[in-house]
């Protein structure tokens, strides 16, 4: 398969494009759920325009009222979330949560995906313990309690956790907090009692919560796959969260990259447009390589998933997931620092969008690992 | 079964029948690369042999046509066809910048006459090439350069002097940058082919801080030059030197390589000792450029074949290419130890992790420095203003 979009993709591409360049826009978007400290951090009715546009439910399957399209389609429109720092739950709860939720009983996928790709329904992954994101270790547990569960324990960067709909939960069922078996994922209700939210605002405007789960009954209709059986199926969901964050980091990296070439093309210092001097120029030329190379192992990677799309996620796959994660946040941490310096000044104020950039990529970088853990990952999938 | 899935069975049952065991064992030294040419001294039958059955085939150059001596492999095809070959760790049968370089300024500028000559000797490996670009006055400006054509009628008469010519003392003939009008800098150099046997050019090899001496000052003194080995027309040489550039940033910037480089790792684990956490934390950021640049590569092999892509986008592949690649050698060295230090012992495979090391120094300098590479992405893709 050749290493870009194809006819149909670019179409879609097109579409998506123009759609979140206009209705998702900095200033009607980030600006306004911000400056109205709106407790969600984004606005529903942005995610219903996503659903009149077949976007909320693209990756789910055809047989579940679906797209059945694949991370490929999906990166194309995390791309432009990243490129206009729209916030949306599109990552957690159409890229992330239907991973899960296709790993579910018919009943469990009945029960979650039509609203999600109506648009109604908003999902969050409730997956790190502690402020690093380090999913090999979960403690948060899940113990028998007749014919159900009874959840116990915490989980921070729960992104928009504390207005969404269900909770995709990865919990420990048996053995220790460092196994690798013993994991089950759950869909957790909004309104199941003993959950508790500490809502905070993160840097870049978006909310995130601690959420406490306090003996939480669940009933056996919670459980997504098998349990006990749940660390691939997580691993699933890790990938796709890592591959379309790197994808909207691409994004991020984009935006900021061209708003700074195009300031380089206006300011003008020393009587010469500050595009002129070699010294910009160079930087400005290597980001651009870096920045090309970014995009080219994301969409490696999003089209080895593609052809994954049974069961455990391959050796080659997952290096380049990391790969792609790790190298689309080196470069997106690159273009947002040379975009603010390069702006001088007025690169420090609210006023302009580069700022924006910069924050929005710090929680990218967070978001699903970092790229120092996605370069140790390498490491160790390559057996060093 | 699809057509491309028939042809990659064909291709595979192909490679089993008629690629020898030695052929799929790494190449380690020199003398393994296979250059063709008058004067090249086959290493063994395997590697004679190997030459052959895939000239014949038109595999040497996949997707050339037929006519000229290629295999007429579509795009998707020659993709199959280094997959399959990288399936089974082939060699490639023949280097040559003939086929990388020369080959597909000729394509595009050449006359018919040309292409069935020329990219029909250069396919079968009989006729070995060398690049006569720098001069001693002309390295990234190298359209300053002085080397002089003058007219006599049925031909020309070459004086000059070029320098850093890959393997000129082993080359048969020459694709060389003249110039034939002294008035106009740009538009008048003119594309010129010639023997190296012809009366009055001589080589002299450089010795390198590598200990090896891959290229060399090439000297013309009244070298004679018939009208019909101009490819082109007449002075405007430049436009095919660019072209052809662009193939070789190309070519150099395939040097990168990504799947290899995980084998640092690995060797590094080996080492007596244990694993110093520095070195092995820069090995795996080294690991994530190289993976991610691989991808790059194929990204861009993959436009290429189809015309999508920024034109000059060759640039940014030869910066980034070479760059990693000094890095990766860097980091050979440092997992090496002493043991990479030697220079000559038999151990040491003759001191190639050493020299290999010193020959990347000159990847981010030949073909377009670093600095001219990223000149070149800031006026042409990025536009911005005011460079040269």
């Amino acid at each position: 398969m050749p290493l870009y979009h194809t006819d149909d993709q670019a179409m879609l591409a097109e579409t998506v494009t123009g759609f979140i360049a206009d209705e998702g826009a900095i200033k009607k978007q980030l600006r306004r759920w911000r400056d109205e400290n709106c407790q969600d951090g984004f606005g529903h009715d942005l995610w219903r325009r996503f659903a009149e546009m077949g976007l909320t439910g693209m990756l789910v399957a055809e047989a579940d009222g679906g797209l059945g399209m694949g991370h490929t389609e999906a990166g194309i429109v995390l791309e432009q979330i990243g490129r206009n720092l729209t916030p949306s739950p599109f990552l957690t709860t159409s890229v992330m949560a239907t991973t899960a939720l296709a790993g579910g009983s018919d009943d469990v996928r009945g029960r979650w995906l039509p609203g999600i790709v109506a648009g109604q329904t908003v999902a969050a992954m409730a997956i790190d313990e502690g402020a690093k994101h380090r999913p090999e270790r979960i403690a948060c547990r899940a113990e028998k309690a007749g014919n159900g569960f009874r959840l116990s324990g915490a989980k921070d960067f729960v992104v928009h956790g504390a207005s969404a709909d269900v909770l995709i939960v990865a919990a420990r069922t048996s053995g220790a907090d460092d196994d690798d078996a013993g994991i089950t994922l759950f869909a957790v209700p909004k309104d199941a009692s003993g959950v508790s939210h500490d809502n905070v605002r993160l840097v870049d405007s978006s909310m995130a919560s601690h959420v406490k789960f306090d003996a939480v009954e669940l009933d056996g209709g919670a459980v997504i796959g098998d349990v006990d059986g749940g660390r691939e199926l997580l691993g699933r969901v890790l990938a796709a969260g890592r591959a379309g964050a790197a994808a909207e980091q691409a994004g991020v990296a984009g935006g900021a990259m061209d708003m700074t070439v195009d300031y380089l093309k206006q300011r003008k210092q020393f009587g010469k447009l500050i595009g002129e001097f070699q010294a910009l120029q160079h930087r400005a030329a290597h980001l651009y390589s870096e920045l090309e190379i970014a995009r080219a192992a994301v969409i490696k990677a999003q089209q080895l998933l593609d052809a994954n799309d049974e069961g455990a996620i391959s050796q080659r796959a997952q290096i380049m997931v990391s790969v792609a994660k790790a190298k689309a946040g080196k470069v997106a941490g690159l273009a947002v620092r040379e975009g603010v310096q390069m702006h001088g000044g007025i690169g420090m104020t609210d006023e302009y969008d580069i700022g924006l950039y910069m924050k929005r990529d710090r929680a990218l970088a967070e978001f699903m690992g970092d790229a120092f853990y996605h370069t140790q990952r390498v490491a160790e999938l390559s057996g060093y | 079964m699809s057509d491309l899935e028939a042809f990659r069975a064909e291709i595979r049952a192909w490679l089993d029948a008629n690629c020898p065991p030695e052929m799929r064992e790494p190449v380690r030294t020199e003398d393994d690369v296979c250059w063709g040419g008058r004067e090249f001294k086959f290493k063994n039958d395997a590697q004679r042999q190997w030459l052959e059955s895939c000239a014949a085939k038109g595999y040497t150059v996949p997707d050339w046509p037929k006519e000229y001596g290629g295999a007429g492999m579509s795009a998707a095809e020659a993709k199959v066809w280094r997959e399959e070959m990288a399936k089974i760790g082939a060699r490639i049968p023949l280097s040559s910048f003939g086929i990388w370089m020369l080959g597909p300024a000729l394509l595009k500028f050449g006359s018919e006459e040309q292409k069935r000559h020329y990219l029909n000797q250069i396919a079968r490996g009989e006729i070995r090439w060398c690049q006569g670009y720098s001069e001693p006055g002309s390295g990234s400006d190298l359209v300053s350069l002085q080397t002089y054509g003058e007219d006599k009628g049925d031909h020309w008469v070459v004086n000059g002097q070029k320098i850093w010519t890959s393997y000129a003392d082993k080359a048969d003939w020459i694709f060389c940058l003249v110039r034939t009008d002294k008035a106009d800098k740009y538009q008048g150099i003119s594309f010129l082919l010639f023997d190296m046997q012809s009366p009055g050019v001589s080589t002299k090899p450089i010795l390198l801080i590598s200990g090896n001496s891959p290229f060399c000052e090439t000297f013309f003194d009244n070298v004679k030059v018939p009208k019909d080995q101009i490819v082109g027309p007449l002075n405007r040489g430049w436009d095919v030197a660019k072209y052809l550039l662009g193939h070789e940033r190309e070519m150099i910037s395939g040097a990168g390589g990504g799947d290899r480089t995980a084998a640092i790792g690995a060797a590094m684990n080996r080492m007596s000792g244990g694993v110093d956490p520095i070195l092995r934390a820069e090995l795996a950021q080294f690991d994530v450029d190289a993976l991610a640049y691989a991808a790059m590569g194929e990204k861009f092999m993959d436009e290429v074949k189809v015309g999508k892509g920024h034109p000059a986008k060759s640039n940014m592949m030869k910066y980034a290419g070479t760059e990693l690649n000094k890095r990766r050698h860097e980091l050979v060295m440092a997992s090496g130890g002493s043991a990479a230090l030697e220079w000559d012992s038999e151990g040491s495979d003759g001191g190639s992790k050493a020299r290999n090391w010193l020959r990347t120094k000159a990847n981010s300098i030949e073909g377009g420095t670093s600095e001219v590479m990223l000149n070149v992405i800031a006026k042409r893709i990025l536009e911005l203003p005011g460079v040269s």
